[in-house]
């Protein structure tokens, strides 16, 4: 039994009961909406995720920050706009959201710019951050 | 000729090289489309590029995908906006085209 709920679980180590050990997952979001499926493919596992309750923190870095930009409108593009969902994570328990300050910067963005509320954190903080995750899922 | 750049100026170097190839090309335009539209918004690592040869290159983006990654409000003065109609009046008008995937 325990052998079959890992795999049906893609690997994660669910113990009976639900009182599995928890660990430390990091999705980093490094593409742009739209031009790739990547963003749309990160935040769907990162909804699935949320049914495990694991102790989960969204990184956006590079290209992935625009994700996060307020104001996209897809129906021209005739394409699912997802940026509506960042919103919804904090309903799924998923609350740590973190930014790149350079990332941020080079794209001559602020803060005030993006839908949701973020930690700013500089390179240094990033890969302290990076560095005490147990799992890294990169899109 | 027109070109047609499709990749984010932060995910690779596209646009770089293809600016370098068309920089004196007599009536070139180049058309930014999808994640290349990023490269049209101000502050951006391409702006000064891609400023260097609006004098003699006549640049356009894509609306659409503008406003579907949000960037509507913020398009470097001087680019020249276009819709799907638009991009297809480019591609005739024009005696040919390449696309720099």
């Amino acid at each position: 039994m325990g052998e079959d709920m890992t795999e049906a679980t893609g690997g994660i180590d669910m113990e009976e009961e639900g009182s599995g050990v928890v660990k430390k997952f990091m999705f980093v979001n490094r593409k742009a909406p739209y031009g790739t499926i990547y963003a749309l493919e990160g935040l769907e596992v990162v909804l699935i995720s949320a049914a495990f309750d694991q102790d989960v923190s969204l990184v956006f870095l590079d290209d992935g920050v625009y994700q996060l930009v307020k104001g996209q409108h897809t129906k021209a593009i005739d394409v699912k706009n997802f940026s509506p969902t960042y919103r919804a994570l904090e309903g799924y328990d998923i609350e740590k959201l973190y930014v790149s300050k350079e990332s941020l910067e080079e794209r001559n963005l602020t803060v005030d710019d993006l839908l949701v509320d973020v930690e700013v954190l500089d390179a240094a903080a990033m890969a302290k951050l990076m560095a005490e995750q147990d799992v890294v899922l990169s899109f | 000729m027109l070109h047609i750049v499709n990749k984010s100026p932060y995910e690779n170097r596209t646009l770089e090289n293809c600016l370098r190839v068309i920089t004196n090309e007599e009536g070139a335009a180049l058309l930014l489309t999808e994640d290349a539209v990023y490269a049209a918004t101000k502050g951006n690592i391409a702006e000064n590029s891609l400023k260097a040869v609006m004098g003699k290159i006549k640049v356009y983006a894509l609306w659409p995908d503008l406003e579907a990654r949000g960037m509507q409000d913020r398009v470097i003065d001087g680019i020249k906006l276009v819709d799907y109609a638009g991009f297809v009046d480019l591609v005739a008008e024009h005696p040919n085209n390449q696309s720099w995937l």
